[in-house]
């Protein structure tokens, strides 16, 4: 199951996407406390939002984005049954990414 | 001349080897654009400076929409929108974060000038929307009060 929920939704000119990611977005500055060792830090750096290829969003995360983030954007032009992709990259590597039809 | 296309054997294959890892690193080279020194910056004129180039900004008509007291800090929901034409990118920051950058995004030419998000606060501070337009920067602020920080375990 992918990590990304993401909705899409187009209301005349405009699209509203929300999405929703499952990530722990670790600062690294907290402390587990049974073993009292510092937590590592583990946060997604960039999110990437493509509409039918073309790039609307690019988003620069630090660690103080809240854990299983929320991301909420709108632009114009698309219609429905375009194709949106969302695709993470976190501090580690890891990515995933969902695609998806606006509605 | 043996020798010479050994080392010219050698050579070809390191750089066949060098192209092969400049491949593999280079989902790496895309994280390297990842401004650390503006995440990692303490104070907001370093953090305004490593993303946007510069810590003076114009007061803007910007709309911060937050709430006035945040219950807990390490879910403090945060819209950002404004009627300035031409924006190029909004950053969020939150003035008494130990590193006061959470995030900043990048418009694509369509896409309108709003974002939403959920942020975390150590403590009561101000919220600061800093965008960019056509080259300048504009910025506002919301104080959000923070009743359990949301930096601590």
């Amino acid at each position: 199951m992918s990590s990304i929920k993401v909705r899409a939704q187009a209301a005349g000119e405009s699209t509203t996407v929300k999405c929703l990611i499952s990530h722990p977005m670790e600062t690294g500055q907290r402390k587990d406390s049974k073993t009292g060792k510092m937590i590592p830090a583990h946060f997604i750096q960039e999110v990437n939002a493509e509409h039918n290829g073309n790039n609307v969003l690019t988003a620069l995360w630090g660690p103080a984005i809240s854990k299983n983030p929320y991301l909420s954007f709108k632009f114009s032009g698309a219609k429905a049954g375009d194709t949106l992709k969302i695709s993470w990259t976190d501090n580690e590597g890891n990515t995933d990414s969902v695609e998806t039809k606006v509605s | 001349m043996k020798r010479r296309t050994l080392l010219k054997g050698t050579l070809a294959a390191g750089t066949v080897g060098m192209a092969v890892a400049a491949g593999l690193v280079a989902p790496r080279a895309v994280l390297a654009a990842w401004p650390k020194e503006a995440f990692e910056a303490d104070s907001i004129s370093a953090a305004m400076k490593g993303i946007a180039g510069s810590d003076q900004a114009a007061d803007g008509e910007i709309e911060i929409k937050a709430p006035d007291i945040a219950e807990n800090g390490a879910v403090v929901p945060v819209t950002v929108s404004t009627g300035i034409s031409g924006v190029e990118s909004i950053s969020i920051l939150a003035a008494e974060n130990g590193n006061p950058l959470t995030s900043s995004y990048m418009l694509g030419a369509n896409t309108d000038p709003f974002v939403s998000t959920r942020i975390k606060m150590g403590k009561t501070s101000d919220v600061i929307a800093m965008v960019k337009a056509n080259g300048k920067l504009y910025s506002s602020r919301k104080e959000v009060k923070v009743t359990i920080g949301g930096c601590g375990g």
